[in-house]
């Protein structure tokens, strides 16, 4: 006879109500609290195994998904800087610093050629986890560039939204390149070269309101959040809650502004299969 | 008369004003000289004010109630006009109205954002911000100038497009981006002048063309002081701050090359002259038309999207040079 007695048999608190996932090696879903190993989670096109939620991740991401192997980057040579000297809580200056060193990336945007299903792709991606994926300057330049390209080489463009917006801190600069981009993308269009925008969680403000709503093809991830102003702002304006689903990418494709939604696994062959049909 | 904050030392030289012209008109005292003396010290007073207008008082400017809008403006420049209603595909907005109009002989289509000019028109108008149905009207508008022919004259005045549920489900993003694409494109010449307050996207909306001129107080911005107060300080107290950091005036704008020029406005403000601001607008806008009329279309087409294509602020990447692997 022992001198302590087990209450209750087995382990009572299960996997997903387990309060922390140590870094490394367990990923823990945002929405359903389920873990599952990073490799689970790589192996599944980064998306929960249990409830299928898509986690956010990186342009280079989406390029090892697309890319049919090797790709190459181009416009890789500017940099934003802060023109305005922009200070609020924090000046912009070392806002862009903090970011290239946690990002370890030039801007919210990169641009890369290579091919999909053997048909050759300009994909041009955005980052969230560098200044909310905000639009300046250096973005709006850099879709310019991948439209240049583009338009000589007579290659399909696609543009993977991922951003909060323009980058306030740019001011009016920011907002011109809602202008600049659109008025690249009408060479395209008269140029007759496709262009995929492809949405993901979240696009919203002066990206949705320019080049990401301007596709030949318009598309997005499950349950992205896509909208021009932002639920809070929507909320506190009419003062009432917003019904539920409201601008989700079900949303959108009820109201006739996506052609369709696409699960993360099954992305690089719909983009064949689309590049085959133009 | 309507005086703002920064206005007071104004007000109370008005409130004099009016004091002694009581006296001299109640007594056999003659008081011409006073009365010139003070009218002099109000006219070098308000120079001396408007002369060195900061950020976010030319924001409350641009917002002053007896401000002229785009109709007063279309009223007093235009011999002939008609207004037009409807997006032919789901209603008509109120807050951009637009129309045929004849400006000095010559057949034009001019679009603008219309606030109200009291508080149940402010209500109808709503407060200048547009819905999807507005920028789609526009472009109907341009896409019929387009085809006649005509020059399309742009004002803008706006605190933002409307964020509402159903602007949301009827596509405020697409309605906006759709019509920077289009103008992009218009074989006619599209001039632009912001009028009062241009906020973000509701602004560019009608806002992409071949000359785009801001009158002397207004603003032009990727977001209201508000706001960015709101969202960067995390309160609403700093919008005076915020103005200064966005840098959002039309002498900064001009500086940026992100606009082609600043059209002055009479001593005072536009409020305080209406009729005068009309005559300078119309006087610019003539001008401007001609200026842009013979172009190739081609040509101007090719120059406006170089124009936009310039705009930005980004530098050189340094070159980091890679370190030569130690032999091991």
């Amino acid at each position: 006879m022992g001198w302590f007695k087990r209450l209750k048999d087995g382990i009572i608190t299960s996997t997903k109500d387990k309060k922390e996932a140590p870094d490394g090696l367990w990923y823990k879903c945002q929405r359903c609290k389920a873990a599952s190993t990073l490799k689970e989670v790589r192996e599944n096109f980064h998306k929960c195994t249990r409830c299928n939620y898509h986690i956010r991740i990186g342009s280079h991401d989406y390029f090892d998904l697309l890319f049919d192997g090797e790709y190459t980057e181009i416009a890789t040579d500017i940099q934003s800087e802060d023109f305005l000297e922009f200070t609020d809580l924090k000046p912009y200056k070392d806002r862009l610093e903090a970011a290239r060193k946690k990002t370890d990336l030039d801007d919210a945007l990169s641009v890369a050629i290579g091919t999909v299903e053997e048909k050759p792709l300009v994909v041009a991606a955005m980052d969230f986890s560098f200044i909310g994926g905000s639009m300046g300057s250096v973005v709006g330049e850099k879709i310019a560039r991948a439209i240049d390209y583009a338009l000589t080489e007579r290659t399909p463009l696609m543009i993977i939204s991922k951003s909060g917006g323009a980058r306030m801190m740019e001011s009016a600069f920011s907002l011109m390149q809602m202008a600049k981009t659109s008025a690249k993308l009408s060479q395209l269009a008269k140029a007759g070269v496709p262009y995929f925008s492809f949405m993901t969680d979240p696009t919203t403000g002066g990206v949705t309101a320019s080049f990401a709503m301007l596709g030949d093809i318009n598309f997005a991830e499950p349950e992205a959040l896509i909208g021009f102003a932002g639920p809070r702002v929507i909320k506190e304006t009419i003062k009432k809650d917003l019904p539920e689903g409201f601008q989700t990418s079900e949303f959108l494709l009820d109201h006739g502004f996506l052609d369709f939604i696409v699960d993360r696994k099954d992305l690089k062959t719909r983009v064949g299969e689309l590049l085959r049909l133009f | 008369m309507i005086f703002l904050d920064f206005e007071k030392p104004l007000e109370n030289l008005y409130e004099q004003l009016e004091k002694i012209r009581q006296v001299g008109e109640q007594g056999d005292i003659d008081v011409s000289e006073m009365v010139q003396e003070l009218e002099d010290k109000i006219t070098n007073q308000r120079k001396e004010i408007y002369a060195n207008l900061t950020g976010w008082q030319k924001v409350q400017l641009s917002r002053h109630p007896e401000r002229p809008y785009t109709l007063y403006y279309i009223r007093h420049m235009c011999d002939t006009f008609v207004e037009l209603h409807g997006d032919r595909r789901f209603k008509d907005d109120k807050a951009i109205v637009g129309g045929l109009g004849s400006l000095g002989g010559q057949n034009v289509v001019l679009i603008g954002h219309q606030k109200g000019v009291n508080t149940k028109m402010r209500q109808y108008r709503n407060f200048g911000m547009a819905n999807p149905e507005g920028y789609r009207k526009a472009l109907r508008l341009m896409k019929l100038a387009e085809r006649f022919g005509h020059p399309i004259v742009c004002l803008i005045d706006t605190p933002g497009a409307y964020p509402g549920i159903e602007a949301e489900e009827r596509g405020q993003a697409e309605a906006i981006a759709r019509n920077l694409i289009e103008m992009a494109q218009l074989r006619v010449p599209v001039i632009c002048v912001v009028i009062g307050e241009g906020a973000s996207g509701g602004a560019i909306g009608i806002g992409l063309g071949d000359s785009v001129y801001m009158l002397e107080n207004t603003w032009y911005s990727v977001i209201s002081p508000e706001s960015c107060s709101s969202i960067l300080w995390r309160s609403w107290d700093y919008k005076a701050q915020a103005a200064e950091a966005l840098k959002l005036t039309p002498d900064h704008m001009l500086e940026f090359g992100l606009i082609d020029g600043i059209l002055q406005e009479p001593v005072g403000g536009a409020h305080a002259q209406p009729e005068e601001m009309a005559k300078l607008l119309q006087r610019h806008l003539q001008k401007t038309i001609a200026e842009f009329q013979d172009m190739d279309p081609d040509a101007r087409i090719a120059r406006r999207i170089d124009k936009y294509s310039k705009m930005g602020h980004y530098a050189a990447k340094p070159v980091t040079v890679a370190q030569p692997e130690e032999e091991k």
